[in-house]
């Protein structure tokens, strides 16, 4: 479609859709290329909407990393919401980037951002709203490489078919790898020619070269190669060090969920809570110098006019220099207006002197996850705290001005009981009560209660999700139990859990699922108004496929999984050994202070060697392999 | 602390046509940030910049003429903010002029304003327009429902003119609407009672007119 065409047919559309400010671009900081002036062109899809996917990092990153590079370009697409997709599909607009207002099938390259399950069917929609196929097989050198990337992708398989390429691990230097090859290949070239230089690559993974094999008992034996050459294993790419930040990010003209600008402090997480599928897909962990982030805050700020930085990392008590670097940005930016966010802090005090010193705005309220509320069952999870502790956490953050915390826990664990259950509500009304005594009635704990879905790579992905019928009767009781004055409860729903464990430990034979359950109208199933469990159940009776094989069911200790190919850095045999310990409610310290051999080291041996020092928390090695 | 008050004139364009008007309150708050020019933010746990705009413009407008009030927490020229908000503006803002306003307290802009006026550039004739337009004049009342309650629109009507160009380029309407105590004319409401589609046109503010005598 001609671009004036495009322009025209959006003109009349725009002004009838809710929120226009989603589908124009043309933003402060926006970069628009020459098209004709550059090798390789890569759209940025976010298959949510604009509002979700602008807070994503991720796609920040790459955006900065490949417009650096003169010779290629990147532009962004988004979801459009249900009115701007009849709008398109009546008017037959294919999906167009924002930048320069180019149908996605334009693009060389179409780049997916998947960091979770439910994503899914909206990024077939997309492929389908841009009228590119959603098979991998049926596209050829006439439509873009679709290549997907982020957390979900440590289990590619349920949306193997549709994917020509996943990047597996972290973006920033393989990305440019990626568009090197692909500016290489011969102009006009096969789509085989192109995916067999880019199987070069390490940690890119393109399943048209695997195949999976089955038991009989439906269960996955083994990935057999299709090409000789094709690598066994994916190890996932890491940076040895944090990369510069974005200093000059996009900023939107509407709002959006996290209107600030993000700055990365730390990647990875020391801990090893056991349900954490994070915690090991980002390990190692990598600090960011507390002076390139001043430096960096120095230029972000004049450069958006953003009133707030969100400092990200999976844990902001556990950067090394948090005090340090907080008093630091204090001393700096006084009298701005600057307001500092910390997400993720870990149940101590300190948490509260941080968040104090940061003061400048005072949120709704302070947020605590103990993620289970008794002692045994955080030990089975690995989240050792005291319930004392957690109560004296609370009675500081009442005392230093918070009237709401909010406490964020998880149902489903596993040994869970009902008196597991129970003591949710016990402990979130004894943090009230603490409250009480300490600020009298204005105190309030807000308690939100999801489910454990357990996930691929992590200590947890033998066990079963919890069946329905428990979730329910456990969610029962805490809407009997966890009521009165000051207190507020929110939950999942437990089909939400469901849908959610069949994707995260699915197998390649789920894809069917997924596309079955997409044609029949499933999309946006993060949203609660739009997740229709009906259709997806539908999906697996067609497909012929038993949901529960993939949720509730127990894996056997010697069970290959579909991901088995993917290595996270970190051993299966270190996880089942975490798996095995946690049944003996036995807790691992967190590794900064021992090393716990995962694996990590040895896979990465010659990056830490070539990154000495205190950045990384892994302990220093010798000479390289 | 309030230091100075300046009242800046200026367009919002295409750009940022669908940008709302907390939002372009945002955006502006980040372009005074950018330009290293200290807003004076209210007190407490949430500070808020302090400004005030005139007359929110609605979604989907595009304006030549909005004018806003911003409270400064240090003291510059007027040539010195323009200059510097020049530097820091993002697309879909211009400003056509910087005024420092002497009275520091008091007599906020929302208050002051009397009468707006609109071009709004049509797609194609209406045949009958005009005649529309004279009996809308002519009556006493015109009686719409908006968001579920009913209102009278005629008299926020000051004047609606029908500019139709001898060289066959598009026509458009000047359109002239008061802000009163018992509402405010919207010129989306003047084109659906003339039956002609509000989003087929383009809708530009041309002027906010403020109370005589009480400007400064």
């Amino acid at each position: 479609m001609e671009f004036t065409q495009l322009n025209q047919k959006l003109a009349k559309v725009l002004p009838t859709v809710e929120m226009p400010g989603r589908y124009t671009g043309g933003e402060l900081n926006q970069i628009i290329k020459d098209w004709q002036k550059v090798d390789v062109r890569t759209v940025l899809l976010f298959p949510e909407i604009y509002d979700l996917g602008m807070s994503n990092l991720g796609l920040m990153i790459l955006y900065d990393i490949i417009n650096q590079e003169p010779n290629y370009l990147a532009e962004r697409s988004f979801i459009p919401w249900v009115d701007m997709e009849a709008a398109l599909r009546s008017e037959n607009i294919p999906l167009y980037s924002l930048e320069s207002k180019h149908p996605l099938s334009d693009f060389d390259i179409l780049a997916v951002s998947l960091p979770y399950e439910s994503l899914y069917t909206n990024f077939l929609n997309a492929l389908d709203l841009a009228q590119i196929p959603i098979y991998a097989k049926d596209r050829t050198k006439d439509h873009p490489l679709v290549i997907v990337g982020g957390h979900s992708t440590f289990n590619p398989e349920p949306i193997a078919p549709f994917i020509d390429a996943a990047v597996i691990g972290e973006g920033e230097e393989i990305i440019l790898e990626i568009l090197e090859t692909y500016a290489r290949s011969q102009p006009g070239s096969s789509k085989l020619d192109k995916l067999n230089h880019l199987k070069e690559i390490e940690g890119l993974y393109i399943p048209a070269f695997y195949e999976p094999v089955y038991n009989a008992d439906g269960t996955f034996s083994k990935l057999k190669k299709t090409v000789a050459e094709a690598p066994d294993q994916i190890l996932k790419r890491i940076v040895g060090k944090l990369p510069p930040p974005p200093k000059k990010p996009i900023v939107p003209y509407i709002d959006t969920v996290h209107n600030r600008a993000p700055l990365e402090i730390m990647r990875g997480c020391t801990r090893g809570c056991r349900f954490c599928h994070a915690g090991i897909v980002t390990r190692p962990v990598r600090e960011r110098p507390v002076e390139e982030i001043l430096e960096t805050m120095d230029t972000l700020i004049p450069n958006t006019g953003y009133s707030e930085i969100g400092l990200l990392s999976l844990s902001s008590s556990d950067y090394t220099q948090i005090v340090d670097l907080v008093e630091s940005i204090n001393k700096r930016f006084a009298g701005q207006n600057i307001a500092i966010s910390l997400p993720s802090l870990r149940i101590e005090s300190v948490s509260v002197s941080l968040m104090d010193a940061l003061s400048g705005k005072r949120r709704s309220g302070f947020t605590l996850a103990p993620e289970a509320a008794t002692e045994r069952l955080r030990n089975i999870i690995n989240k050792p705290i005291s319930d004392q502790q957690l109560l004296d956490t609370a009675k500081e953050i009442y005392q230093h001005g918070w009237h709401t915390i909010k406490l964020y826990f998880m149902i489903g664990h596993p040994t869970e009981t009902l008196a597991d259950v129970e003591a949710i509500a016990n402990l979130s009304k004894r943090v009230l009560q603490v409250g009480i005594q300490t600020i009298g009635n204005r105190a309030k704990v807000n308690a939100s209660v999801g489910t454990f879905v357990p996930k691929p790579h992590t200590p947890f992905q033998w066990v079963g999700v919890t069946p329905q019928d428990e979730i329910t009767e456990k969610l029962d009781l805490l809407q009997r139990e966890l009521r009165g004055r000051g207190l507020k409860l929110n939950w999942n729903d437990p089909r939400e859990t469901h849908f959610e464990s069949w994707l995260s430990r699915g197998d390649r034979k789920l894809a069917e699922v997924i596309y079955k359950a997409w044609q029949s109208g499933a999309k946006f199933d993060a949203w609660r108004e739009h997740f229709d469990f009906t259709l997806w159940q539908e999906a697996f009776a067609e497909a012929g496929l038993d949901p529960e094989f993939y949720s509730t069911r127990v894996r056997a200790e010697d069970e290959v999984f579909p991901w088995d190919h993917i290595n996270p850095g970190v051993k299966k045999s270190f996880l089942l050994e975490d798996y095995q310990w946690s049944q003996e409610g036995k807790t691992r310290a967190d590794c900064r202070g021992d090393c716990f051999s995962c694996g990590i080291l040895p896979a990465y041996n010659d990056l830490r060697h070539q990154n000495p020092g205190t950045l990384w928390l892994c302990p220093e090695v010798s000479r390289g392999k | 602390m309030k230091k100075q008050r300046v009242r800046i004139t200026f367009s919002k364009t295409e750009a940022m046509r669908f940008t709302g008007h907390l939002d372009l309150i945002l955006t502006w708050e980040r372009t005074f940030r950018r330009a290293a020019l200290p807003l004076s933010y209210s007190e407490g746990f949430n500070p808020r910049p302090i400004m005030n705009l005139a007359a929110p413009l609605p979604l989907g407008f595009i304006s030549s003429a909005e004018i806003g009030d911003f409270w400064l927490s240090d003291e510059f020229t007027p040539d010195q903010v323009r200059s510097s908000l020049d530097k820091s503006l993002p697309p879909g803002l211009i400003v056509h002029d910087v005024q420092e306003i002497l009275q520091l307290h008091g007599g906020k802009l929302p208050s002051l304003v009397e009468r707006s006026d609109y071009m709004i550039t049509l797609p194609n004739d209406y045949p009958g327009l005009q005649e529309k337009i004279d009996l809308l004049l002519q009556s006493s009342q015109c009686i719409r429902t908006r968001k579920r309650k009913e209102y009278d629109l005629r008299p926020l009507i000051h004047d609606i003119v029908l500019v139709s160009p001898d060289d066959g380029s598009p026509p458009s309407l000047r359109v002239s609407l008061l802000i009163l105590p018992i509402g405010t004319g919207r010129p989306d409401e003047v084109l659906s009672t003339l039956d002609i589609p509000p989003h087929e046109t383009i809708i530009c503010r041309t002027a906010i007119i403020l109370k005589a005598g009480e400007e400064k």
